[in-house]
């Protein structure tokens, strides 16, 4: 029997509490779920091993979303990984901004693991 | 809730609406009525009922019913069925006709919505009449309106659907004019007398009719079938299957009557 492939999904938040909730609907819905604590820690992972999903948050530390987004499309095989963008900015001229510098999907805070699967499906990758 | 108090929710949903409530999990029809019973005063569900029960109160008992009435709230739910309806629109189009849709058990709007974007997105943009319903005229106004909140926007529709179809005013998403503007609203009870309706080539119902008694059920299916034009097809969700509707062939849950134009029993 062929063993099914197990999604890899990178949790990009500087607020540990987001990131533990987030994990845990990952896991739930069966990701292999690694975690970031702002966007300069979470390419140096990336650059290790791409993962097949980001949820990543915007206003972080160091390096904030939209950086991270740009050195990751920039990296190898940096354009196939989905970007779901999870930020509290619920304007939709900021959601236009992030889907146009390269985001697959956006998800509003807060949110639950409804909508977080929904978003996934739609961005592709699960 | 008190055994009287729902042996009456079940009578009262049953005798107006044709409402199987005898499955609801107590806690899911308090969920339900609690807004209801805060919104008029009540101190719980049990005051409201028996309020409904004991003073014989009509618009109060139709509170309750529609609250009682689930609906579809999602965009885009099962995306195929909303491309083999633009589909059909097309094909529609190109013979000079226009499809006419009628969207059953609309709640706030979400399918009907996720419809008018799908053939807004088509090239030929299509043109097709929808009529959406709804028992409940609270869910009617919602819809009529477009207005959603984050949290709603959120299940099913894509961030690109979002920002190309709706403007934020406030906390509220509110669809585009242009696409409200394709629909047709009216408050249909579906076990009244639906005669008046007539000529539809699709009527998309999904997740009403397994929530009828089985004898509002026949007495839907039959009013539905004679609703349709010769070669209408009935959309439900998959996995019903309905007495006297053979499925037609594309995606799982498109119908026709065995007999068509039978008329409403």
């Amino acid at each position: 029997l062929e063993r099914a492939r197990v999604n890899s999904c990178l949790v990009v938040d500087d607020n540990r509490v987001i990131r533990m909730v987030a994990r845990r609907l990952l896991e739930g819905m069966g990701f292999r779920v690694t975690e970031a604590g702002d966007g300069a820690e979470a390419l140096s992972l990336c650059r290790e091993s791409l993962p097949d999903a980001v949820l990543l948050d915007w206003s972080m530390p160091v390096m904030n979303g939209f950086d991270f987004l740009a050195h990751l499309r920039r990296e190898p095989d940096g354009e196939r990984v989905k970007v779901v963008m999870c930020s509290v900015e619920d304007d939709l001229d900021f959601i236009r901004d992030a889907l146009a510098r390269g985001a697959d999907e956006y998800v509003i805070k807060p949110f639950d693991g409804e909508v977080l699967a929904a978003k996934l499906v739609l961005a592709g990758v699960a | 809730m008190k055994p009287q108090a729902h042996d009456f929710l079940v009578r009262l949903c049953a005798e107006r609406a044709g409402l199987r409530l005898a499955a609801a999990a107590p806690m899911d029809i308090e969920a339900r009525l609690a807004p209801v019973a805060r919104r008029e005063g009540f101190s719980g569900v049990d005051d409201l009922l028996a309020a409904v029960n004991g003073r014989n109160l009509d618009r109060l008992g139709w509170k309750v019913v529609e609250a009682m009435a689930p609906a579809p709230a999602e965009f885009f739910r099962e995306p195929a069925v909303f491309a083999h309806l633009c589909e059909l629109a097309t094909a529609h189009a190109r013979s000079g006709r226009r499809l006419k849709v009628w969207v059953a058990g609309c709640g706030a709007g979400q399918e009907v919505y996720s419809l008018a974007m799908a053939l807004d997105e088509r090239p030929d943009r299509p043109e097709v009449e929808i009529f959406a319903s709804d028992l409940s005229a609270m869910r009617l106004e919602k819809a009529q309106a477009g207005a959603y909140t984050a949290y709603e926007v959120q299940r099913g529709l894509s961030a690109r659907r979002l920002v190309r179809c709706f403007e934020k005013r406030d906390d509220a998403y509110l669809i585009s004019p242009r696409l409200r503007s394709m629909v047709c609203w009216s408050r249909v009870n579906l076990v009244e007398d639906i005669s008046r309706l007539g000529g539809f080539d699709v009527i998309l119902c999904r997740q009403v009719l397994p929530l009828l008694t089985e004898a509002a059920r026949e007495r839907v299916s039959a009013a539905m079938a004679g609703a349709l034009a010769p070669k209408g097809r009935l959309i439900l969700d998959a996995g019903e299957y309905p007495a006297g509707w053979q499925p037609v062939p594309g995606p799982p849950g498109i119908f026709r009557p065995e007999r068509p134009g039978r008329q409403a029993a």
